[in-house]
């Protein structure tokens, strides 16, 4: 690129010359500077999360490796081109019509790159699809169920045993769904907007919608899945160190989108045992508080009072 | 085909009028003549374009800041769903109809359109749309995107009339672009000069057939996905609805089934202004015309296999998702070849850095960002992160506005002195170029790393987290730079109208029919169609012309016809 001001000087001082040069300069400056000056995270997706989140961001960069080499390759000829080739006195265009051989050779060049991340991604595929087991002393979770929905694919750790959270989306909120030891459904833990999950501990989720499509997404733990009325998605992550990871819906669902936003809170596996054993008894708390108050609003009022 | 070395009489329209020639308006409104149609394509479009853009500016207005409260979220919803339906069923498509009715005809030598009042009913239809969806406006317009996706487009959770101004505009739009296809098929099929062979169709018209049969196919899909919206909306059906027995995800697959080749709808005939300009300012032929070609037809076949890749987040079968990636791959392998050929013709040429070539190099170079990120966006891990936020916001401006609006403003630059008769000023349209390629950059490759850093698209607000506000403001300034430089090429256009240098016939020495005509071309176009004996016949007739001068000056024989 150096050689590039010292091209434009043997150029006759046409202004049209300059602009046009000075434009891909800047555009050219511009970009360099936003690759080298900024931190890492200008160019790479959110990570550090859980393992798949991290298997993501490799194969993001591998792609971005060769898309770099294309981009450089193809700019980089394109402006020798313009630069080498552009109209003087005594130039003459050369009158090429073709060439099979260069033709075919970057068409399968083309095909062969791709091929080649292709081949990237399914070797990646099975870290980021299919969960690992949780850690010996993460928090002990129960087989999980499997859960028909023919179009889609439900991810299982390999002892089949996992952390299995409900995740409904609802206009503009999460509401989470704890598993429990009985059949009864309606006495799970549940939780909205914070999700506390233990550390250590593969947990899968299960992804409802309850009104209109919402899209589940912590950047952080990895990719979003739809949730889709009438569908079940699925995801999973396992988080290795305590922390708070935030992302919000990612799906247009209406006016207040923008503020349905989602955490998860990691803490260790003993923290959120007493967590659990707290939030099951506000809740049953909550429940005869409400029941105490049904009762009274149901009772009819003694005669003459009223 | 139709067109061999045999003589093959061309349809021709024979007027016998004796009523006076309308004049004035009336003579715009009752016009049936293939350029003035296209001239009245060419500016209703470019008005829509202008109101998408002040829609786009008020969005980077409101995204300027964190926590800004400068529009509701009412008002952004409206403002995203407008910005995104304008530009694509309003300014896009039809644009590259307004190009392909003024200079279909003239390119393959025909006289007009096959059905020149179809190609009136088609630009009436599209004004129609255009108005009573903006009509919305005073009512209550459409806030569920330009993907209308349900069940937030159903009657449950957007109650007002806005969705049915939106599918009022996508049937007669629809309709409109139908009709067109059809009649842009029907010319090329029918109507080419003798010895116009398929070999020898001008690059641009291979890309309007291809995006008359994209739209014969994809049209009627989405024109039955918004019938049923209708029906669900209005007359109790459920097709959509999960309650009823009907499903979410088939409005999904519908529409992009649609949504997809209409993205090749929208590119492909840039694809063609692109391969016109390269070789008349690089003074040498288009480099692989057959590759070219055939790479149009074979993207056009593999846009209808990859609909799905919008919808990797959904619940998929491992299967599902990796079919679409692939089928994605392939996609973008005879979109490379046209990058690599066009760079070719560039090559070993004498490049002439006259305004249509800059935009042309400038469609190529920022296309390929496009272009390379759409390789990100197939790899559907990948995709999972990338999806709906401003990284795909960012491709996909990469590829709309760095492809196709760089391509039409190439195609404006080309064309004007033959629709007018005049130039537009050169150095007024580098500044536009300069202002738009810098501006346009500046607004689109910071939204990779807004996307990257998890901000979703269409929310109205973000939070003051990271680099968030600084990005935004850096993308909101770069917006206005756009702008600017497409209010300079609006301002040479009004200026050059009255004022341009006089252009003559072919100011710039090109290739195609329609320079073999007078600036503007007459009524009739042609008096003499000639005889094409290869794919750039005006180089042919300039040859054969410059010979006969030579040779004693006499007059060139009457070609056949």
């Amino acid at each position: 690129m150096n050689r590039m001001p010292a091209a434009l000087a043997a150029v006759r001082p046409q202004t049209q010359h300059r602009i046009f040069a000075l434009t891909l300069l800047a555009a050219l400056a511009g970009m360099l500077a936003l690759a080298t000056g900024a931190s890492a995270d200008v160019l790479t997706p959110e990570s550090g999360g859980s393992p798949q989140a991290d298997s993501i961001d490799t194969l993001y960069k591998i792609i971005l490796a060769v898309a770099v080499v294309v981009f450089v390759g193809v700019e980089g000829t394109l402006v020798y081109s313009l630069v080498r080739f552009r109209a003087r006195k005594d130039a003459v265009p050369a009158q090429i019509r073709g060439n099979t051989r260069l033709e075919v050779g970057w068409t399968v060049g083309a095909a062969v790159i791709l091929v080649v991340l292709a081949v990237v991604t399914f070797v990646m595929l099975d870290g980021i699809r299919n969960p690992p087991n949780s850690d010996a002393d993460g928090f002990p979770t129960a087989v999980v169920e499997n859960v028909s929905d023919a179009s889609a694919f439900q991810p299982r750790t390999p002892n089949g045993r996992a952390l299995n959270i409900l995740v409904n989306g609802q206009r503009y909120a999460w509401r989470y769904t704890y598993p429990d030891a009985d059949d009864n459904t309606l006495n799970n833990v549940f939780s909205y907007e914070e999700m506390v999950v233990p550390t250590k501990t593969t947990v899968t989720l299960e992804i409802v919608a309850q009104d209109v499509a919402h899209s589940w997404w912590i950047p952080q733990l990895g990719g979003k899945f739809d949730a889709v009325p009438g569908h079940k998605n699925f995801t999973w992550f396992k988080i290795p160190k305590p922390g708070v990871y935030r992302g919000q819906c990612a799906e247009l669902c209406g006016r207040n989108h923008a503020d349905m936003v989602a955490r998860v809170r990691a803490v260790e596996p003993a923290q959120f045992k007493t967590w659990l054993q707290t939030k099951k008894r506000q809740i049953e708390a909550a429940d005869e508080l409400a029941a105490r108050v049904r009762k009274q609003i149901d009772t009819p009022p003694p005669k003459g009072t009223e | 085909m139709a067109a061999t070395d045999t003589a093959v009489r061309i349809p021709e329209i024979t007027a016998h009028r004796v009523e006076p020639e309308p004049t004035g308006w009336v003579s715009w409104v009752t016009t049936t003549d293939h350029k003035r149609i296209g001239i009245l394509y060419l500016v209703t479009t470019f008005v829509f374009f202008i109101l998408g853009g002040v829609e786009a500016l008020l969005m980077r207005v409101q995204l300027g800041a964190p926590d800004n409260t400068f529009l509701t979220p009412a008002t952004y919803n409206a403002l995203f769903t407008l910005h995104g339906t304008t530009m694509i069923f309003l300014f896009v498509v039809p644009i590259m109809a307004g190009f392909g009715n003024y200079f279909l005809p003239l390119m393959i030598g025909a006289r007009d359109m096959a059905f020149p009042k179809l190609n009136a009913l088609s630009y009436w239809l599209l004004l129609f749309g255009g108005i009573v969806f903006y009509g919305s406006l005073f009512f209550s317009p459409p806030e569920a995107g330009w993907t209308s996706y349900a069940p937030l487009s159903g009657s449950a959770y957007s109650s007002n009339g806005g969705i049915d101004a939106w599918i009022y505009l996508i049937h007669l739009t629809g309709i409109s672009s139908l009709v067109g296809a059809i009649n842009f098929y029907a010319t090329i099929a029918n109507m080419r000069a003798p010895g116009m062979g398929w070999g020898r169709l001008p690059l641009f018209v291979w890309s309007l057939l291809v995006y008359a049969v994209l739209l014969i196919l994809a049209l009627p899909v989405i024109a039955g996905a918004v019938t049923l919206l209708l029906t669900d909306r209005h007359f109790g059906t459920g097709f959509f609805d999960q309650g009823l027995g009907g499903d979410p995800l088939l409005w999904q697959h519908l529409f992009w089934f649609f949504g997809h080749p209409e993205v090749y709808i929208m590119i492909l005939p840039g694809f063609g202004i692109i391969s016109e300009v390269l070789p008349v300012f690089a003074r040498k032929p288009i480099f692989g015309y057959k590759a070219i070609a055939a790479a149009t037809v074979v993207i056009a076949f593999l846009a209808l296999l990859v609909w799905a890749h919008h919808m990797f987040s959904t619940p998929s079968a491992t299967i599902v998702l990796v079919f679409f990636m692939i089928s994605s791959f392939l996609i973008a392998i005879p979109t490379g070849v046209k990058i690599f050929n066009w760079v070719a013709t560039l090559w070993r040429g004498t490049v002439e850095f006259k305004t249509p070539l800059i935009f042309a190099v400038g469609f190529i170079s920022v296309f390929l960002i496009g272009g390379i990120t759409g390789v990100f966006l197939a790899v559907f891990p990948v995709d999972w992160q990338l999806t709906d936020t401003y990284f795909v916001v960012a491709h996909l401006h990469y590829v709309l506005v760095g492809g196709s609006v760089f391509a039409i403003f190439a195609g404006i630059y080309y064309w004007f002195p033959k629709m007018t008769g005049r130039m537009l000023s050169e150095s007024i349209g580098k500044w536009s170029f300069a202002l738009m390629y810098i501006g346009f950059n500046v607004t689109f490759l910071i939204q990779h790393s807004i996307g990257l850093d998890g901000m979703p698209r269409r929310v109205y607000e973000y939070p003051d987290i990271g680099n968030l506000g600084l990005y935004n403001l850096i993308s909101t300034i770069g917006s206005f730079i756009l702008a600017l430089g497409i209010g300079l090429t609006v301002l040479n256009v009004v200026r050059s109208y009255r004022k341009g240098i006089k252009a003559g016939p072919d100011p710039w020495k090109a290739n195609t029919l329609e320079w073999f005509t007078p600036s503007p071309p007459p009524v009739n176009n042609f008096d003499v169609i000639p005889r094409v004996r290869s794919v750039e016949p005006m180089k042919d007739i300039r040859r054969q012309v410059a010979r006969q001068a030579g040779a004693g000056a006499e007059l060139p024989p009457a070609p056949r016809h």
